[in-house]
């Protein structure tokens, strides 16, 4: 069964097309990366889940329920979370209340009954060493780390992550991945946009490449990669 | 594993007893204190509760309104017109000016929520003025020349007969007593209802959004709803206290109730210089002012420069104000929000 289902979005600012007729299915359970070159429509094609910018045509529907139109408060309600590629902490609040924010908003309960969610994932995430700083004093690796744990705190369904292994380095990298991974374990469905191929395809069972709005390809990523087309578009290698 | 949430702090709970002292203290006051220091109270009590409006406002919520005095005059001028209209007693109308204040609020909010930042500041200002020039126009409330309470009115203030007999005074001095307890239960009102939601999940939210609005969103907090709530309840309290601070004054005039000077300006100078986005700021900031002004108000137009500069060089130097300075140094809270997770070390290692 498929969790997410998008058919013909399409999205134009002004005369640029940023989503032309979309279509693809996610199953449940499933991580699907999401590469492109810069300017595809990637981060566009999140806002556009996420409902925080509107649609021009088509339709996405979550558990077979057309979401469209609906607020990106009800979305994130209904289980679809989301890291931004720059993180966006809110840096005045304190790490844990970040978690906290996201836990009682993006869960409807109250405070006392999320806090035990949001300590577990802060110890899943490796934040648990800054639970009480202020999330504007932490370093780009935490921050992604504070992304993810955000996200996980609305205990979403559909988990979106948005380059959020770039910047780091080797280490970093890999010590996210793992968490991401293990994260994937639970069960959780992930779609997943990377320019750092190595960490998207140690993760990912499904790649689909974007191109001028379009999809391009959608697959195997081992046979995608190999594909022509996509290493001309992607990798600027003349074949 | 194990934890616990913290709100409280030593200092806090030291606070909270000394808050349960002073008030019944403040109750009793004016049996003892003179008519100027409860004059002087009153004063910092209604300015200290338009300082905690604003600055749930700007501080928490991120809403820099330079168009407060819109709320201080309409609610004044209500209360004025229901009790020359209507025939009210002056203490029920201060009710009467909260709510045409509240009423007030909605197109305001309309309007100026569809500008951000500078311009939702130079937006308020404009429809604070835009209702000055319109309450101006009001004939019957003495248009631009504005007018008094009449005199049947003040005569029996309700309550005034019973502090007369109870403190066996004039009926003068026994006004001054009431508006004093009655601006000392709206500043104990207005400083627990906004620690009281700064506290609930509400209280997060409201940070959120001043933080991060995109993200806010992407976690499920609805900003719109967050913020008409915070303008509405802001323009309820200012309009109570410019309602309050008017039956006390007996005359009213479109120039001086709808003032940017004395009812944001000031305002202003008092959040900041004591620390914008605390509570405890307004407090101390309202001390501070009400010394300048004593020390200073006699020089006319270099007291509005020197204030002006005060406020410039904390800005700069002290930017979380006077009272971030001290809670910096000694790390004391008094009405303390932060939730703090204290993880018992080890309980999680025998798990």
């Amino acid at each position: 069964m498929s969790i997410l289902s998008i058919s013909k979005l399409c999205k134009s600012f002004g005369f640029l097309k940023v989503a032309d007729e979309i279509s693809f299915d996610v199953p449940a359970g499933q991580a699907l990366g999401i590469i492109g070159p810069n300017g595809a429509g990637k981060s566009t094609l999140f806002n556009l889940i996420t409902g925080n910018i509107s649609s021009d045509g088509g339709q996405i529907f979550f558990q077979n329920e057309d979401i469209t139109q609906v607020s990106p408060m009800k979305r994130t309600l209904s289980g679809i979370g989301r890291s931004f590629q720059i993180p966006q902490p809110f840096d005045k609040l304190t790490v844990f209340e970040n978690l906290l924010v996201a836990g009682t908003f993006g869960r409807n309960l109250d405070e006392a009954k999320t806090t035990d969610n949001c300590v577990e994932i802060l110890q899943e995430t490796g934040l648990a060493k800054h639970v009480n700083l202020p999330a504007g004093q932490l370093s780009l690796l935490e921050r992604k780390r504070l992304e993810l744990a955000r996200a996980l705190a609305t205990n979403p369904e559909l988990l979106l992550l948005d380059e959020i292994a770039g910047g780091l380095t080797q280490g970093e990298c890999d010590s996210l991945v793992a968490t991401i991974k293990s994260i994937h374990e639970k069960g959780v469905t992930i779609i997943w946009i990377e320019h750092v191929l190595h960490a998207l395809t140690s993760v990912v069972e499904h790649l689909l490449v974007l191109d001028f709005g379009r999809v391009i390809a959608i697959g195997d990523p081992g046979e995608i990669m190999k594909s022509k087309e996509v290493r001309e578009i992607y990798l600027g290698i003349e074949v | 594993m194990s934890y616990v949430v913290k709100v409280q702090t030593s200092a806090s709970r030291m606070a909270a007893i000394g808050t349960a002292i002073l008030i019944p203290v403040a109750f009793i006051l004016p049996l003892f204190a003179s008519r100027s220091l409860l004059q002087d109270l009153f004063f910092i009590f209604t300015m200290l509760t338009l300082a905690q409006w604003w600055n749930l406002l700007a501080g928490y919520g991120g809403l820099v309104s330079v168009g407060q005095q819109a709320f201080v005059g309409m609610g004044a001028y209500a209360m004025f017109g229901t009790v020359i209209l209507l025939g009210w007693d002056p203490v029920p109308s201060i009710l009467a000016g909260g709510i045409v204040a509240l009423l007030l609020a909605l197109p305001t909010a309309f309007f100026a929520f569809r500008l951000q930042g500078a311009y939702f500041a130079i937006g308020t200002w404009v429809i604070a003025e835009i209702t000055r020039l319109t309450v101006a126009q009001w004939k019957q409330l003495g248009g631009g020349t504005g007018t008094s309470l009449p005199r049947s009115a003040t005569r029996d203030i309700m309550f005034v007969d019973g502090i007369k007999a109870l403190f066996d005074t004039k009926t003068s001095v026994a006004r001054d007593i009431l508006a004093y307890w009655l601006a000392l239960i709206l500043v104990i009102l207005t400083i627990a209802a906004i620690y009281w939601l700064l506290r609930t999940r509400r209280g997060l939210a409201l940070a959120a959004v001043r933080d991060n609005l995109q993200a806010a969103r992407s976690v499920g907090v609805d900003p719109d709803k967050i913020k008409w709530l915070t303008f509405l309840a802001a323009a309820f309290g200012t309009g109570l206290t410019g309602a309050l601070i008017y039956m006390q004054k007996a005359r009213i005039s479109p120039d001086a109730a709808f003032s940017v000077v004395d009812w944001t300006a000031y305002v202003i100078f008092i959040v900041v210089i004591g620390g914008i986005g605390t509570i405890e700021g307004p407090i101390l900031g309202v001390i501070v002012f009400l010394l300048l002004q004593s020390l200073l108000a006699s020089y006319g137009t270099w007291y509005l420069i020197s204030l002006g500069l005060i406020g410039i060089i904390v800005m700069l130097f002290a930017p979380r104000g006077l009272w971030g300075l001290l809670s910096d140094r000694t790390g004391i809270e008094l009405f303390p929000v932060q939730r703090r997770l204290v993880m018992n070390k080890k309980l999680s290692k025998e798990k």
